[in-house]
């Protein structure tokens, strides 16, 4: 990842997709739980997925880290990081950008299909909305291609689980053929 | 079994504890529909009172025991 611009600021808006409601960990955590009970036509889509969702975890993982890992206490006060300094350090931490921790209250597991499916779909529209924000509040050009990156990512990952739907829609047609 | 309920088999190993079990998911109709087409039949009123619906084609049964020998 390549970061171009000294700007703590950014860190802490950044933190939302890293310990956020929509957000990289709560992606692949549901993916990774949900894949076990998806019919098995659909279990691999959920795997390959949700691991690649760690891997969006470490890319703004290693954002927050190049953007905060040289600032002094003065600077990350300024950027409104004082309590996280406080708390953590220049630790990175699961919370969002509001500050509260990473919660696996803001992921479901319904044990219907389609139920999980549709939140799968949601999570990942509601996760680009987060990166639109996120390329709206930066003027950093290599910051905004990874958003971008991201972003496009999860556009296509929506599209994949209204594929997933379709898969289980249908079903019915080839089991009807006995 | 009503239709709107899809049975898979997945993988089940022999080193499995217990027994594997039928496995279904139901797919309720409002997933064909994207806009509700004009003059689909309907139930009688006191009918479509007692099911949710107006709409045969919306309806979407939900007994104790489809998803294959309920609670056991």
């Amino acid at each position: 990842m390549k970061v171009s611009k000294c700007d703590p600021r950014l860190a802490k808006y950044l933190i939302e997709q890293y310990g956020g409601a929509d957000g990289e960990l709560a992606a692949a955590l549901r993916y990774l739980n949900q894949r076990y009970t998806i019919p098995d036509k659909v279990i691999g889509l959920l795997t390959d997925i949700g691991t690649e969702e760690f891997a969006h975890l470490e890319m703004i993982a290693t954002m927050v880290y190049k953007l905060t890992k040289d600032a002094t206490v003065e600077q990350m006060e300024a950027a409104g990081l004082g309590g996280h300094l406080v708390d953590h350090g220049f630790d990175l931490y699961y919370h969002n950008a509001a500050g509260n921790p990473f919660t696996v209250a803001c992921l479901t597991a319904k044990g219907d299909p389609i139920a999980n499916l549709y939140e799968d779909i949601a999570a990942e529209e509601k996760a680009r909305a987060t990166y639109q924000w996120l390329i709206d509040i930066t003027d950093d050009a290599d910051i905004q291609d990874g958003l971008r990156f991201l972003r496009e990512r999860e556009v296509i990952h929506a599209l994949r689980f209204r594929e997933a739907v379709e898969m289980l829609k249908g079903y019915q047609e080839e089991k009807k053929v006995f | 079994m009503d239709p709107q309920w899809h049975a898979y088999t997945p993988y089940s190993s022999a080193l499995d504890p217990c027994p594997p079990r039928p496995k279904a998911y139901i797919v309720p109709p409002n997933q064909y529909v994207i806009f509700q087409p004009h003059g689909l039949r309907q139930f009688a009123p006191r009918e479509a009172l007692k099911r949710g619906t107006l709409w045969p084609e919306l309806y979407s049964p939900y007994e104790h025991g489809d998803r294959g020998g309920g609670r056991r």
